[in-house]
C-alpha cells in the first residue's frame, strides 16, 4: 500500500459523503442533483460566451462534449484550412462599406474579409429576424432564442442571445463565425441562465420541428458518389426525401409553414415553423419521427424495411411517389445491382428460393446485365416458378423500393426540442455555398451544383450596374439584390411573410399595411 | 383529533378559520357523491378527514404505487402486473363497482380521492416525483379502466364529456380504406367500428407507430382505441394538475402539520429496488467475518468480484468498499462483525491507519456515526442493482459496479469462467444480454443457472410460488434466495416440514 493510494482513499472519502449524503433525503437530492449535472453539462458545453472579449479557445478535436449535445448537423467537414489563431477585433463599424468589394479567385469562402462583407452585404438578417421573432417588434420569441457560434478557429461559443436582429448582426461581424446555429426558445434569457437561483427555471419551450437528410446515410445504396462528394444524380435522394416528408407534414399533420434548406453540400434540411410545431414536446416530435420512420437499421441489420400489410396510408402514399423515381433514379441512375456481389444483395431481399436460384443463374451468366433488366426479369421469371407466393414477392418488391427510395432521416435531430440546427442563409465552410432556401414547387429544378458561393456573390455585386435612369427612381436597391441570391432571399421573404400572417392575424394585419406601404 | 380541511392548497389558514368559525358558518361543501368507480380527480376534496385517515390513506396508496413503479421496472406486462396487483388493490385500495351492492362503496372511492390528492401535495415539489407520481397513477388508472365494468365504464367515459368528434357515416364510408388500412385491415366491414376524430398531438403513441389514419392534423381513433385515448387524457390533465399543484406548494407553511407528513412521504417513494429490507433474517445462517468467504459463494457477480478484489489486493478503494460494506450489512453481518472483516481483510496496513482512515467509515455506513438523521436511519440502505449499474460507473483500479454492464465482454467471461459458470449456452446467453443491454437478464441468467437443481424442486414441490421466483433487481435479494435455495435440506429438523418459507 502506497501512501499516495492512501491520500487518494481518503480523498474518496470525504467526496464520498458529500456525495451520498443523509440517507433520510438521500433520494431527493440526489435526483435535483442530476438534474442540476446535466443542466451543468450542457450549459459547460462550449465556450462561456457572456464575455466575449476574454474568448478562450478551444480546438474541436479537444472537446468532445460538444459533439455529443451540440453540434450533430452532420454535413459539416471543413474543408478549409484551419485559422489556428485568429485575432478577434472589435469591428470599427459595422456599417457597410461603401467601397467595392475585391474579392479575388483565390480569395475563400473562409478568408474573413470574405465572411465580413458576406454578413455586412448579403446576409437577410431581417427576414431571419422576423422568421424567428414572429413579429415585427421584437418579442422574447427572438430575444431567448439560442445562437451558437463556430469561430474561424473552430471555438464553439453557445447560449448567444439577442434582443434585436440588429444586435445580433453586430456581434457577427466582430466574431466573424464561419457559420452559426438555432437552437430553442428558452423560458428564460439563454445569458442570464447561471444567475437563476434554480436551475429548473431555465428550460427549452420552443423549436422549430426539424428534419435533416444527408446523403451519407445513402452511402450503401448510392453508387455514383460517395462520401462528401455529390452529383445530380445521387441528389435525387433527396429530392425524393423532400416529396415524401413535405406531403406527410402538410397532409396528415396539417401544418403550412416548412422550409427546406440546402445544407450547403449534400443535404437538406426541414424547419416546421408553425406554432404547434414549435411548442411541441419531446414526445409528439417522437410521435411525428416515428410515423414518418419506414428504414429501419444499421449496415448490419439485414432487411431495413418492416412494415405491415395493408400499408398505411402514408406508406402507401409515399411507394406510389417513388415508383417513378424508383425507375429512372435508382435502376437506372444508380444501376445498384451490376455486380455479383451486388445483386446477392437483392435476392436477399426476395422471398421464394427457386425463384432466386433461377434469377442468380441467369444474372452470373450475363454479367453486367443492368439493374432495369435485373429487376423486370423478376416478374418474368416469376411466370414459370411453381408454387411460388405471388403476393409475398410482391410485397417483398414494394419493400425493396421503399428500402432504395424512402428518406432516411436522422430522426435524432427531429426528436428533440433541444436541438441546435444551422441557420439558413450562412455559408457552408467546406465548399462556399450559401444554405439557400429550396422552393418546393419548383424542386425538381434545384440544383445544389449551381447554388452560388459566397465569392461568386460578392463578384456579382461588383459586376453589377444600375439599370436606365428613370426606372427605379428613389429606391435604394440591397445588395443582395444585385445577384444570384435574390430568389432565395425573396422565397425566405414570402415565406416569412406568410408565417407572420398566421401567427397572429389580428396584430400582423395591422403590421402587413405598414410593412405593405413601406416596402412592398 | 386534529381536523383538517383538505379543500384549499393553504391548510394551515384554513385551519385557522375551522376554529374560529366553523359553528357560524354553514358548511358551504357537501360531500361529493362518486357515482362512477373510476375517477380523473378533477375535483379536489372537500370534506374533512382526520390526520390519521389523511396519514393512512396516503400511505396504503403509496404501497399500491411503488409496486406499480417495481413492475414496471421488472417488465411486467400489463397482464402479469394486473394479476399481481389484484391482491394488493383488494387490501388497500378497493373499488367495487356501482353493481356490486357493496355498502362500503362511498368510503372506498372517498378513499381513492383524498389518497390521490394527498399523494398529489406530496410529489408536486419536484419535476423527478411528478414524473413518477404521474406515470404510476397512469398505470394505475389503466389497470382500473381495463377491469371495469363494460357499461360502468361507458358511462364513465361519456360523464367526461371529452370533446372526441363522432366521424359521421358518410366520411366514414368515403374514407373507408384509408380507415381500414391504418388499423392493419380491420374491421372488414366499415360499419363495424365506429371513429372519433381528435387533434392528433392526444394520441401520440398511436400515431409513432402508425395505428390511425391521420388527416389535416386530426386522428382518426377507432373505437377499440380508446383506452389509449382516455389513458392519454387522464395523464394529460394530471400533468397540468401537478404543474399547478407544484406552483402552489410554496404557499404551504413550513410549520403546518401537514407539511412533515407530506416530506416523508415523498421520502418514502424511493425507488422501489431501492428499499431492500435489510432486517430480514435467515434464520440459523452464521453470518460472520469469518464465514464471509463460504457464504460469498451465493453472492451476486458484483459482490463476488468484490470479495475476489479485496482478497487479491488486500484493499479496496472507496466506492468498492461503500458498496460492499452495504451489501453485507444487508445479508444481516453486524457493524462489529463488519469491523473485524474489514480489519482483517486490509492485512497490509497497521491498526493505527484502520482506525484512521477507514473506521469512520464503516460505522458511518451503518448509522454509528454521523448526523441525527444518518443515526436514526441506520445509515445508509445497502445499494439496488438499478443504483450500481446507474451511478459512479467504475474508474480505473476501482472494483464495484456491474460486471455485466462495466465490464469488457471478455473480461466478464473470464470472471464467469473463474466462478465456475462455464456452460457455453449460459455464456453464450450472457453476450447476448449484455448485447442488448439486458444485465438483470444476464445476472438473473447466471442465478438460474447456479441453481438450477434447487429451483427445479422448489417448484416441483410448489414451495416457492412465482412471487419469490420473479427477477432479482437487488443483490442482497440475489443472496437471500440463494442461500435459501443451497439451504433448502438443513432447516428440515426444526419444523419437520423442510419448507423454506420466505418473507414478503
Ligand atoms: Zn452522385
Amino acid at each position: 500500500m502506497t501512501a499516495e493510494a492512501e491520500t487518494h482513499d481518503g480523498e474518496d472519502l470525504t467526496a464520498a459523503d458529500t456525495v451520498t449524503g443523509e440517507p433520510e433525503t438521500n433520494h431527493g437530492i440526489s435526483q435535483d442533483d442530476d438534474a442540476a449535472d446535466q443542466d451543468m453539462t450542457m450549459a459547460n458545453v462550449g465556450i462561456e460566451g457572456d464575455n466575449v472579449p476574454d474568448i478562450k479557445t478551444e480546438s474541436k478535436s479537444e472537446v468532445k462534449l460538444e459533439d455529443l449535445f451540440a453540434d450533430i448537423d452532420s454535413d459539416e467537414e471543413f474543408g478549409s484550412a484551419k485559422v489556428k489563431s485568429q485575432d478577434i477585433k472589435p469591428s470599427s463599424s459595422p456599417e457597410a462599406p461603401s467601397s467595392p468589394v475585391h474579392v479575388g479567385p483565390s480569395s475563400r469562402a473562409s478568408d474573413p474579409e470574405v465572411m465580413r462583407s458576406f454578413y455586412q452585404r448579403l446576409f437577410p438578417w431581417r427576414y431571419l429576424f422576423q422568421w424567428l421573432n414572429h413579429s415585427p417588434t421584437p418579442t422574447t420569441d427572438f430575444g431567448h432564442r439560442e445562437f451558437a457560434f463556430t469561430l474561424q478557429n473552430d471555438a464553439y461559443l453557445r447560449y448567444q442571445s439577442f434582443p434585436t436582429s440588429d444586435l445580433l448582426r453586430k456581434d457577427i461581424l466582430r466574431l466573424m463565425p464561419s457559420r452559426f446555429e438555432i437552437g430553442p426558445v428558452y423560458s428564460t434569457n439563454p445569458r442570464d441562465r447561471k444567475t437563476l437561483r434554480k436551475s429548473s427555471a431555465f428550460k427549452p419551450i420552443a423549436k422549430e420541428l426539424c428534419f435533416d437528410i444527408d446523403l451519407t446515410d445513402y452511402d450503401d445504396i448510392r453508387t455514383c458518389c460517395d462520401k462528401a462528394n455529390i452529383c445530380n444524380k445521387c441528389w435525387q435522394f433527396i429530392t425524393m426525401a423532400i416529396k415524401v416528408v413535405d406531403v406527410a407534414l402538410r397532409e396528415d399533420f396539417g401544418f403550412k409553414h416548412i422550409m427546406w434548406v440546402y445544407s450547403g453540400r449534400r443535404g437538406a434540411h426541414a424547419w416546421v415553423c408553425d406554432k404547434k410545431a414549435r411548442h411541441m414536446d419531446d414526445q409528439k416530435r417522437r410521435a411525428i419521427a416515428g410515423y414518418l420512420e419506414v428504414i429501419k437499421g444499421g449496415a448490419q441489420s439485414g432487411k431495413k424495411v418492416n412494415v405491415k400489410r395493408p400499408l398505411h396510408p402514408h406508406v402507401a402514399r409515399s411507394l406510389e411517389i417513388l415508383k417513378s423515381h424508383f425507375q429512372s433514379d435508382i435502376l437506372e441512375d444508380q444501376d445498384p445491382w451490376e455486380t455479383d456481389e451486388k445483386f446477392d444483395r437483392l435476392l436477399q431481399l426476395l422471398p421464394d428460393k427457386t425463384l432466386n436460384d433461377a434469377l442468380r443463374k441467369k444474372w452470373s451468366s450475363a454479367p453486367g446485365r443492368a439493374s432495369t433488366a435485373k429487376w423486370a426479369d423478376i416478374d418474368a421469371l416469376a411466370k414459370t416458378t411453381q408454387g411460388l407466393n405471388a403476393t409475398a414477392l410482391r410485397e417483398a418488391k414494394q419493400d425493396v423500393v421503399l428500402e432504395y427510395t424512402y428518406p432516411r432521416l436522422d430522426i435524432e435531430v427531429s426528436k428533440h426540442l433541444n436541438h441546435l440546427l444551422k441557420s439558413p442563409f450562412v455559408v457552408h465552410p467546406g465548399t462556399g455555398r450559401v444554405c439557400v432556401p429550396i422552393n418546393t414547387k419548383h424542386l425538381e429544378d434545384f440544383d445544389p451544383l449551381g447554388v452560388p458561393t459566397v465569392t461568386e456573390l460578392l463578384g456579382e455585386i461588383d459586376e453589377w450596374t444600375a439599370p436606365e435612369e428613370g426606372e427605379k427612381e428613389g429606391k435604394s436597391i440591397a445588395d443582395w439584390e444585385k445577384t444570384s441570391l435574390k430568389p432565395y432571399v425573396e422565397y425566405f421573404r414570402s415565406f416569412v411573410v406568410s408565417l407572420m400572417r398566421d401567427e397572429n392575424d389580428v396584430k400582423v394585419k395591422r403590421e402587413r399595411e405598414e410593412t405593405d406601404s413601406m416596402e412592398f | 383529533m386534529i381536523r383538517q380541511e383538505f379543500s384549499r392548497i393553504d391548510p394551515k389558514r384554513r385551519t385557522t378559520l375551522h376554529h374560529s368559525k366553523k359553528q357560524f358558518a354553514t358548511p358551504t361543501y357537501k360531500e361529493l357523491e362518486y357515482k362512477h368507480r373510476l375517477n380523473f380527480y378533477a375535483t379536489p376534496p372537500t370534506a374533512d378527514i382526520t390526520l390519521e385517515q389523511f396519514e393512512q390513506w396516503a400511505i396504503d396508496r403509496l404501497r399500491v404505487l411503488a409496486e406499480l413503479e417495481a413492475c414496471s421496472f421488472r417488465n411486467k406486462t400489463p397482464a402479469e402486473t394486473a394479476a399481481h396487483m389484484k391482491p394488493l388493490l383488494d387490501k388497500y385500495l378497493p373499488l367495487s363497482s356501482s353493481t356490486s351492492g357493496s355498502t362500503g362503496l362511498h368510503a372506498e372511492r372517498q378513499k381513492d380521492h383524498y389518497s390521490h390528492f394527498i399523494l398529489r401535495l406530496a410529489f408536486a415539489s419536484t419535476e423527478d416525483l411528478r414524473r413518477r407520481f404521474s406515470r404510476v397513477e397512469t398505470m394505475l388508472f389503466r389497470i382500473r379502466f381495463q377491469a371495469d365494468d363494460a357499461r360502468e365504464r361507458n358511462a364513465f367515459v361519456e360523464s367526461l364529456a371529452l370533446d372526441w368528434e363522432t366521424v359521421g357515416e358518410e366520411e366514414k364510408r368515403a374514407l373507408a380504406k384509408e380507415l381500414r388500412d391504418s388499423g392493419g385491415g380491420y374491421p372488414k366491414m366499415i360499419e363495424e367500428e365506429s371513429y372519433f376524430k381528435v387533434d392528433w398531438e392526444r394520441v401520440p403513441e398511436l400515431v409513432e407507430s402508425r395505428r390511425v389514419f391521420l388527416k389535416g392534423g386530426k386522428a382518426y381513433v377507432p373505437g377499440r382505441e380508446q383506452l389509449s385515448m382516455v389513458v392519454a387524457e387522464f395523464t394529460q390533465r394530471l400533468d397540468k394538475a401537478l404543474e399547478l399543484t407544484s406552483r402552489a406548494l410554496p404557499r404551504l407553511d413550513e410549520d403546518d402539520r401537514l407539511t412533515p407528513i407530506l416530506n416523508h412521504l415523498s421520502q418514502n417513494f424511493t425507488t422501489p429496488d431501492a428499499s431492500y429490507s435489510s432486517t430480514t433474517s435467515l434464520p440459523g445462517a452464521d453470518i460472520s467475518a469469518r464465514n464471509i468467504d463460504t457464504l460469498s459463494s451465493s453472492f451476486p457477480l458484483c459482490m463476488q468480484n468484490l470479495h475476489r478484489s479485496l482478497r487479491r489486493d488486500a484493499h479496496l478503494k472507496h466506492y468498492g468498499r461503500l458498496q460492499y460494506t452495504l451489501f453485507l450489512k444487508g445479508i444481516g453481518l453486524n457493524l462489529e462483525e463488519c469491523l473485524i472483516f474489514w480489519r482483517q481483510a486490509f492485512n497490509k496496513i497497521t491498526d493505527d491507519t484502520f482506525n484512521k482512515e477507514y473506521r469512520y467509515n464503516v460505522r458511518h455506513a451503518y448509522g454509528d456515526v454521523g448526523g441525527d438523521s444518518n443515526r436514526r436511519g441506520n445509515g445508509y440502505s445497502p445499494f439496488s442493482c438499478q443504483k450500481i449499474l446507474t451511478e459512479h460507473p467504475p474508474g480505473p483500479g476501482e472494483a464495484h459496479g456491474c460486471p455485466y454492464r462495466h465490464f469488457s465482454v471478455d473480461n466478464l467471461m473470464n470472471l464467469l469462467n473463474a466462478v465456475g459458470v462455464k456452460d457455453s449456452e449460459v455464456l453464450r446467453g450472457v453476450r447476448e444480454d449484455k448485447e442488448k443491454m439486458k444485465f438483470h437478464l444476464a445476472c438473473n441468467r447466471v442465478f438460474e443457472y447456479a441453481h438450477k437443481q434447487e429451483i427445479k424442486k422448489v417448484k416441483d414441490d410448489g414451495t416457492w410460488g412465482a412471487a419469490q421466483l420473479e427477477t432479482i433487481v437487488h443483490p442482497n435479494e440475489y443472496f437471500k434466495r440463494s442461500y435459501l435455495l443451497k439451504n433448502l435440506g438443513k432447516k428440515q429438523g426444526e419444523d419437520g416440514s423442510g419448507d423454506v418459507k420466505m418473507e414478503g
